[in-house]
């Protein structure tokens, strides 16, 4: 898809640059109340085995039930995607043992997903979009939890997972840096927690990267991949395909081969580990599930999903340029749905776009950062911030009285109008009151009045003069007006 | 009063509604003949104290006026169904302990009737087998002995302690279920009734898996009218099995008498068997001409895939059963190894102590079917199969309205003169097997004896939710039969 190997994406080995080529498989647990063949709860952090029905559990004569939610949760999920939706797809067994998954199957789509082909968007640091195809979507269970480290002698397992619908979204080796294989998980993770299809909490595991890399001379055949399972922040993708991509390069180097096989990344050593081989692989003899029939879904259905969707991050981006942002900002705004969602509240509270914009930029967000909060746990409301700019654009107050305004209603809170009243900080823009205070400040400096004459420049002290005077609440432009009328200075002053 | 063992599903039902006899005292009549009948093995779990209660409580309905379907009536229940509180042990070891804190969706549609459980009737384990001698809990005897001979016979399989606890007339009736014939092959060598119904007809959820796009449950019966009136409770629609279908359920007993004046009824050449006892094709043959002589149309059909459907299902049926079979792990119930250190110790011990020969050789076949490189050949080859076999039913169809076949190859056999020989034993579900890979309703009913007394069947089949055709056709075949032979009560001491 990407023509050309970009130099800068390049790693330097000793005979010469390689291009990193990596596929990426994601699990996203499909954010819905009961699990998908069964109505146990779904809710994170439960006691071990308190959402656990007889279907999970796998026991005798129990069968599987699909629920239609997850369906359209994956349906929407493909749709977010530019996916094609297979209006027919099967449901196989994936047979391995395991004491964690109860009916030694798990319960997957292998031959025919429900989400066929699409693409997603990324958008890099330099303002370069790239487009990751998407090979598909499927469904299927998640599997338990073995508990390693409860007893000396036993393990134990943990079955509330069990059973919970997980969405596996696999790409086509589109990505070729570490740094694209992060925006692409960010901005995935965007998309379906735009969608409502899942949490994107990949703290709790809702979502999990298996990586693909390989690595190969620039425009020379695909090389052997290693798949690294479990990846689960943005941070560790970067690392673990970094040290990936070396370690492939290194045994290229030095003559060596590539050994395809899955490895796992040891977020503590920085580095992947071999886990099992090619030739150790389990022989999963997958085929159809004969206790559910094929998923058949109506078209029309389908549209109705599709005529629900949200606005999405792109469209909302393209969106938000038209109103006069920078790509640059507008691509910040619509990274979190949150925070698109906070703007957009100030937007509609009547703040103008550009300046909300500049405002939550240079602003608010650092206020955020430093303190460690999200957008949504700020103290300070979308309506907040948007009446402090309201009262800077009407010349209520100053800019610079705005960022104290946000820094008291930050910390004490308050409705921004009220307090600007009851703390007198309403800007001076009475030209009487302006004048008597220039007035003043000239009559108390003689010597000063003399040197402005013949260093314009002056004119700046005399501001602050006034500005001192006046506790910061002058408007500026009316006492550099004023001024320049008493001190007799030329306007380009 | 005469011998309340001695009635019918009909008759008992008729005389508990109109209060000739209460629940109760054909419970206890029902419970003594159990008790009596030990030797014949036909049940793993007797439940008399549930049985009691159950039929008080049906009294007490019938005294209130609330009499249900089934009121008071006494059956056996296939160890196949889970049953609430009851150990339900698929004729397993590694199910020895199981008590499943579930109902059956069919035991529970019986309940809701009103039914009363007598208890659990022995069967091959998993439901695989032909001769219930692969229960762990040894196995059952047919209640038939050939003329003049004192030699154990099997009672068929997999439903063998249904088939024998019907035949015995230790309950009124019993429930059964069919993968290839595990129905109407017991009910054909024990001169009973049985029916697999249309794949769908009856729910799976609470059966035990053994092959899952195969499994039916249906009933086990002296008569085809007791066939269609249980049928009618044990059939239902369930939003807990996905395979289940949404059709009404119609009143089976009501059309049973209608005749098959009119009706074509088609005779497949392909079932023909070269080495089949004469007797197999004279019964057949007679049959036909019952029907004939009753106003039916004989016309030969063609079901040319016929001979592929036997090796098609010896593949389908163990790789279904080799993943189902997957969850009896020794982890969360059922039969655990002791002194186990690690987790594929754990797995190995406790499923090798666990599984009897035959359902370990089954879940090696259909494991090894499944495999890579082996997956196309077998699983997918036999896919096909099914298909064409499905479509040569749909193709004979559009000429009969119904099939006449031979129910079994032969009578039952004498307990271990098959065990040693897989193919020979698997050979019993010949007549059968297609049904079961079609999904169509398939019935089985005393047609005659052999030269030697032992019961022969005949098998009808419907199209797909046509169970209605089959039993009415089941019916004209057991008027025209008249069958009336009944086995010794030999078992009973005297």
């Amino acid at each position: 898809m990407n023509a050309a190997p970009d130099k800068n994406k390049l790693i330097a080995g000793a005979t010469g640059p390689w291009e990193i080529v990596i596929g990426m498989e994601v699990h996203a647990q499909v954010l819905s109340q009961s699990k998908l063949f069964s109505g146990a709860a779904t809710a994170f952090g439960a006691a071990p085995n308190a959402q656990v029905s007889f279907v999970d559990a796998a026991m005798p004569g129990m069968l599987p039930v699909i629920n239609k939610f997850c369906v359209e949760q994956a349906v929407r999920t493909g749709l977010g995607l530019k996916a094609k939706i297979n209006l027919e797809s099967i449901f196989d067994r994936k047979n391995y043992f395991y004491p964690d998954l109860p009916a030694g199957y798990q319960i997957s789509q292998y031959k025919n997903p429900i989400v066929g082909e699409g693409e997603v968007t990324i958008d890099l640091k330099d303002g370069e979009s790239i487009r990751v195809g998407i090979e598909r979507l499927h469904l299927e269970q998640d599997a338990g939890k073995s508990l390693h480290d409860q007893h000396p002698d036993h393990s134990f397992v943990d079955l509330n997972r069990a059973g919970v619908a997980l969405m596996e979204i696999v790409t086509k080796p589109d990505m070729r840096s570490s740094e694209e294989a992060a925006a692409f998980v960010r901005k995935l993770r965007a998309i379906v927690r735009y969608l409502g299809t899942c949490d994107g909490n990949m703290e709790e595991g809702s979502m999990r990267a298996d990586v693909n890399v390989s690595v190969r001379k620039p425009g020379g055949p695909l090389g052997t991949r290693c798949e690294i399972k479990n990846v689960n922040s943005m941070r560790f993708i970067v690392q673990a395909v970094e040290f990936e991509a070396r370690r492939q390069v290194e045994i290229l180097e030095a003559g060596g081969e590539i050994r395809q096989e899955t490895r796992l990344f040891d977020s503590r050593a920085g580095e992947t580990r071999s886990m099992r081989s090619k030739e150790e692989a389990h022989d999963y003899r997958y085929f159809p599930d004969p206790d559910l029939l094929p998923l058949v879904l109506d078209q029309a259905w389908v549209n109705d999903i599709a005529a629900s969707l949200p606005e999405l991050p792109d469209a909302k981006k393209a969106r938000f340029m038209e109103l006069g942002l920078s790509a640059y900002d507008a691509s910040v705004l619509v990274a979190e749905k949150e925070t698109a969602d906070y703007f957009e509240a100030m937007l509609a509270a009547g703040s103008e776009a550009k300046s909300a914009a500049n405002w939550l930029n240079n602003e608010y967000f650092g206020r955020l950062n430093k303190a460690g909060l999200s957008i949504t746990d700020g103290p300070v409301s979308a309506e907040a911030n948007s009446a402090i700019l309201a009262m800077v654009a009407d010349n209520s107050i100053s800019g610079k009285i705005a960022k104290d305004l946000l820094d008291i209603i930050w910390s004490e809170g308050g409705d921004p109008k009220a307090v600007v009243e009851a703390r007198g900080l309403r800007q001076v823009t009475d030209t009487g009151a302006i004048e008597a205070a220039v007035d003043a400040v000239i009559a108390a400096n003689p010597a000063k009045v003399e040197e402005v004459k013949s260093k314009p420049k002056l004119a700046g002290w005399f501001v602050g003069q006034v500005m001192k005077q006046t506790g910061g609440k002058a408007n500026p432009q009316a006492v550099n007006a004023v001024l320049k009328v008493r001190l007799g200075l030329p306007d380009d002053a | 009063m005469s011998d309340p063992t001695e009635f019918t599903l009909a008759e008992a039902r008729d005389a508990v509604r109109g209060k000739k006899i209460s629940s109760v005292e054909l419970t206890q009549a029902f419970i003594a003949a159990m008790q009596a009948a030990r030797p014949l093995n036909a049940f793993v779990t007797e439940t008399p104290d549930r049985a009691l209660a159950m039929a008080k409580a049906s009294d007490a309905r019938i005294a209130k006026g609330e009499a249900g379907k089934l009121e008071g009536l006494p059956l056996a229940i296939k160890d196949l169904f889970c049953t609430k509180g009851v150990r339900s042990t698929a004729g397993s070891n590694i199910l020895g302990n199981f008590i499943p804190p579930y109902e059956s969706t069919v035991t529970q549609n019986l309940w809701d009737a009103g039914a009363v459980m007598l208890g659990k009737t022995n069967m091959d384990e998993f439901a695989m087998g032909s001769s219930n001698e692969t229960s762990y809990y040894k196995p059952v005897l047919n209640p038939w002995r050939a003329k003049d001979s004192n030699a154990a016979l099997v009672p068929g399989g997999s439903s063998g302690g249904s088939s024998a606890a019907v035949a015995s007339r230790i309950c009124l009736a019993a429930t059964g279920t069919d993968t290839g014939g595990s129905i109407r092959q017991p009910a054909a060598v024990t001169g009973t009734v049985g029916i697999k119904p249309t794949y769908g007809r009856c729910s799976r959820w609470g059966i035990v898996a053994f092959a899952s796009s195969l499994d039916q449950a249906g009933p086990m019966t002296r008569t085809v009218r007791d066939a269609a009136i249980l049928l009618g409770s044990m059939a239902s629609v369930d939003p807990k099995d996905s395979t289940s279908v949404d059709l009404p359920v119609p009143d089976y007993e009501a059309g049973l008498e209608s005749g098959v004046k009119g009706l074509r009824i088609g005779i497949p050449k392909e079932y023909r068997l070269d080495g089949a006892p004469p007797e197999i094709d004279a019964l057949w043959q007679k049959g036909a001409e019952w029907l004939k002589a009753q106003g039916a149309e004989i016309v030969e059909i063609s079901l040319p895939h016929t001979k592929y459907a036997l090796p098609a299902y010896y593949i389908v049926a163990p790789a279904e059963a080799s993943s189902n079979l997957a969850r009896y792990d020794g982890v969360r119930f059922g039969h655990r190894a002791k002194g186990t250190h690690e987790i594929a110790e754990l797995y190995e011990k406790s499923r090798a102590e666990g599984f009897g020969a035959e359902v370990r050789r089954r879940i090696l076949i259909g494991t090894y079917v499944l495999s890579a490189g082996y997956y196309d050949a077998y699983y997918i080859r036999a896919q096909k199969v099914r298909s064409l076999i499905a479509r040569d039913f749909e193709q004979a169809f559009a000429k009969c309205d119904a099939i006449l076949t031979p129910a079994t190859p032969g009578p039952a056999f004498p307990v271990g003169a098959k065990s040693d020989d897989p193919i020979s034993m698997y050979l019993n579900d010949v007549f059968t097997v297609t049904v079961n890979l079609a999904g169509l309703p398939g019935l089985a009913v005393p047609a005659g004896l052999t030269a030697n007394g032992l019961p022969l069947g005949l098998q009808v089949i419907g199209k797909a939710f046509d169970e209605a055709t089959v039993l009415k056709v089941g019916r004209s075949i057991e008027v025209a039969a008249n069958f009336t032979s009944r086995p010794e009560t030999w078992w009973r001491a005297p």
